[in-house]
């Protein structure tokens, strides 16, 4: 198609140049140099004027085809025939440009989401079948090779491999997977034959999800794009309606009989026509939000809509949730102290008494107990909310909990002030030690936020239902500004409005969390933000802003591919406004000719484009 | 219901934008969005009357911009 349009351009311009040589050198009839004029003019804009015969024919009058339409034809009447075919031959000239920077921007974008995986090899009755990944249904096997798409969310049965993530996460290092690993559609398997038990049905996987998502991104719109969009809606007819008046009123009073003095305001008033073509505008800015959003998933962050990458630029203040965002979220046993007993026997008990649990602390303590367990040295178990844990193990009473449970139960006990979860324990109502737990901070979570500050975020805070000294800990080695501790979920909703009444009125309020039990927090925001999101569709759902993989550092990245993306969009409001207005003045003040006229048209759509796809390319200072 | 269309040939914006408009105005549409990036169009509306909506959409369609052809999304 663009092929096609190119030749017809060439020959036509080959056509208009051979006009043009012809009109010096030649000195041939009048008649047939406007004979070859209009050929090379027909040739070359053919299209545009039955489109905008066409559309009059339909009622739609004020498009570009028929501005256009009348600029050129009205560049004939006045015998100004070489202005004539040039103006025709810009506007194709740059009509293809757009449509190729159109092409290639949605090739790229498509390119980035290219996770969609194509078939998957299913195990039915013995056999490996290939079918669509649609057809395969949860807790059917499949097999994928090295080299393969991941096509459905599974867990691994058999093999071993290393995963390509990156198309998901924006994340080079493979991660290792072995029996019993989750995995997730849309990686790559690198290595080794991997089977797959199917967990979830192509609709509910990961990837179907992703792709929706990013594929409806643009309905969403940034109120840049809907102003144009309102913009544009007025602005064509209100042009055509001046320079219908710069055409008519003028000579009125001018000259009302001479013949040059309406040629003359009728060539201003073409020359204002062209150049009042909106596309520049109502092109480059959705595509400048386009690449931004197609930008950022090439770094594993998904925004769900280019309304929340403008807001994002605004932002003011960002609040974190701290377990599983800004820290690892996997606790892990650092020590153990036993009183009267060894630590293997401490440690064991425990891990009965915490064996129904699935607090990541309760698990904690299991792993680092790490060995088989047997359920029937395990009597009854009752949990104290808030408090802990009372269990009979092999006969004899455990208690396992936090101080609360301590003094609930009256055991005397040494409180331990140490960063980090302490679970006391008592066995037959005698103090026996404590099992401290921490979770560690991420390896970015700093830099994240520095750069934040570089960015000139105003204000960081972290909320967190954590105990205060590991709280205050936490924030102060990461350098955030404020920290608020001990919070049930309401709690954090409430600081949230507070936070919401202290900032300035047009500055943003983004939360940043790992979307377990912060939904709320994360609708309340401006922007919510969910990381870690691989294999958590509740996170997915309800952020307005994806990421992928669990680094806090991409926050800066997306603000910055954000201010990048609102620069370019405001340079090119600029550009096309300043540049349309000069030329504007200059065409109704005859200054400018139909040249520059074209120029102002054409030449800033292809500058507008050529500067929004910068906003696909991003890379970090 | 919903629907998704591919609109072939989709290659100016502000036709995406007219479409969107004119067809968000049709009495039985619940919601319409047209992404002129990924070409798609997706349309909401009651299961008995999608039928019918569809078939204004097309006309709509190609009043606005004859080249584009509406295909639905396999």
């Amino acid at each position: 198609m663009l092929k096609k349009r190119l030749i017809r351009i060439l020959a036509g311009a080959a056509v208009y140049i051979a006009a043009i040589l012809i009109d010096i050198f030649a000195g041939l009839n009048h008649w047939i140099v406007f004979g070859i004029f209009l050929a090379a003019f027909l040739i070359i804009g053919g299209d545009v004027i039955w489109k905008a015969l066409r559309n009059i024919a339909r009622g739609h009058i004020f498009d570009e085809n028929f501005l256009m339409l009348i600029a050129t034809v009205g560049a004939f009447v006045l015998q100004d025939y070489r202005e004539g075919v040039a103006v025709m031959l810009f506007y194709q000239v740059g009509e293809l440009f757009q449509s190729y920077a159109v092409n290639r921007s949605r090739k790229s974008i498509s390119e980035l989401m290219d996770i969609a995986p194509e078939f998957a090899n299913v195990m039915r009755g013995g056999k490996l079948e290939t079918v669509d990944p649609e057809e395969v249904e949860a807790g059917e096997i499949i097999v994928v090779k090295p080299g393969e798409k991941i096509p459905l969310d599974g867990v691994v049965v058999e093999g071993t491999s290393f995963l390509d993530t990156s198309a998901l996460t924006g994340e080079s290092v493979p991660r290792e997977v072995q029996p019993e690993s989750s995995v997730l559609s849309g990686c790559i398997n690198n290595t080794g034959v991997l089977t797959i038990e199917v967990t979830k049905e192509f609709e509910d996987s990961t990837v179907a999800k992703i792709l929706d998502l990013v594929e409806n991104a643009s309905s969403r719109k940034a109120n840049a794009e809907n102003f144009i969009t309102k913009f544009a809606r007025y602005y064509t007819p209100a042009v055509v309606i001046a320079a219908v008046l710069l055409a008519v009123i003028p000579p009125l009073f001018l000259g009302i009989n001479s013949l040059d003095v309406w040629s003359e305001w009728v060539r201003r008033a073409l020359t204002f026509l062209v150049i009042s073509c909106p596309c520049a505008l109502v092109i480059s800015i959705p595509l400048g939000f386009f690449g931004g959003i197609g930008g950022a998933s090439k770094w594993g962050v998904l925004v769900k809509g280019s309304n929340y990458l403008e807001a994002l630029a605004k932002a003011e203040v960002v609040v974190f949730d701290k377990t599983g965002t800004l820290t690892k979220g996997t606790f892990q046993v650092t020590e153990v102290h036993p009183v009267e007993m060894d630590e293997a026997e401490l440690l064991e008990l425990t891990a009965y008494a915490e064996y129904h649990s699935n607090h990541p602390i309760a698990t904690s303590i299991e792993t680092a107990y790490g060995k088989e367990m047997n359920p029937e040295r395990l009597g009854s178990v009752q949990e104290i909310a808030g408090h802990g844990i009372e269990a009979q193990v092999d006969g004899r009473t455990v208690y396992a909990g936090n101080a609360k449970l301590m003094e609930l139960k009256q055991i005397p006990f040494e409180p331990v002030h140490a960063a980090g979860t302490v679970v006391y324990v008592v066995v037959e109502h005698q103090y026996a030690g404590y099992i401290l737990i921490t979770d560690e901070v991420k390896e970015d979570a700093k830099e994240a936020i520095a750069k934040l500050k570089q960015l000139g975020i105003k204000k960081t805070v972290m909320l967190t239902g954590d105990r205060k000294s590991v709280a205050e800990q936490v924030a102060n080695e990461l350098g955030i500004d404020e920290v608020h501790s001990d919070l049930l979920p309401a709690d954090k909703v409430e600081q949230m409005e507070r936070l919401f009444a202290e900032k300035s009125k047009n500055g943003k309020l983004i939360f940043v969390g790992d979307g377990i039990n912060d939904a709320p927090v994360l609708a309340r925001a401006d922007i919510g933000i969910a990381m870690g999101a691989l294999g958590s569709d509740a996170a997915i759902e309800a952020a307005d802003i994806v990421i992928m993989n669990d680094k806090p550092s991409r926050i800066a990245t997306v603000m910055g591919i954000s201010r990048k993306t609102l620069n370019i969009v405001i340079q090119n409001i600029a550009l096309a406004f300043i540049i349309k207005f000069a030329a504007l003045m200059l065409g109704a003040f005859s200054v400018a000719t139909l040249w520059e006229a074209v120029f102002a048209d054409v030449g800033v759509a292809v500058l507008a484009i050529l500067n929004a796809i910068r906003a696909l390319r991003y890379k970090e200072q | 219901m919903k629907k998704v269309f591919i609109l072939e040939n989709l290659d100016c914006a502000n036709c995406a934008a007219k479409m969107e408009n004119a067809i968000g105005k049709l009495n039985d549409v619940e919601s319409v969005s047209i992404s002129f990036m990924t070409t798609k169009m997706v349309l909401k509306a009651d299961e008995d009357k999608i039928d019918t909506v569809i078939a204004e959409s097309k006309k709509i369609i190609k009043k606005i911009e004859p080249d584009v052809v509406m295909k639905p999304k396999v």
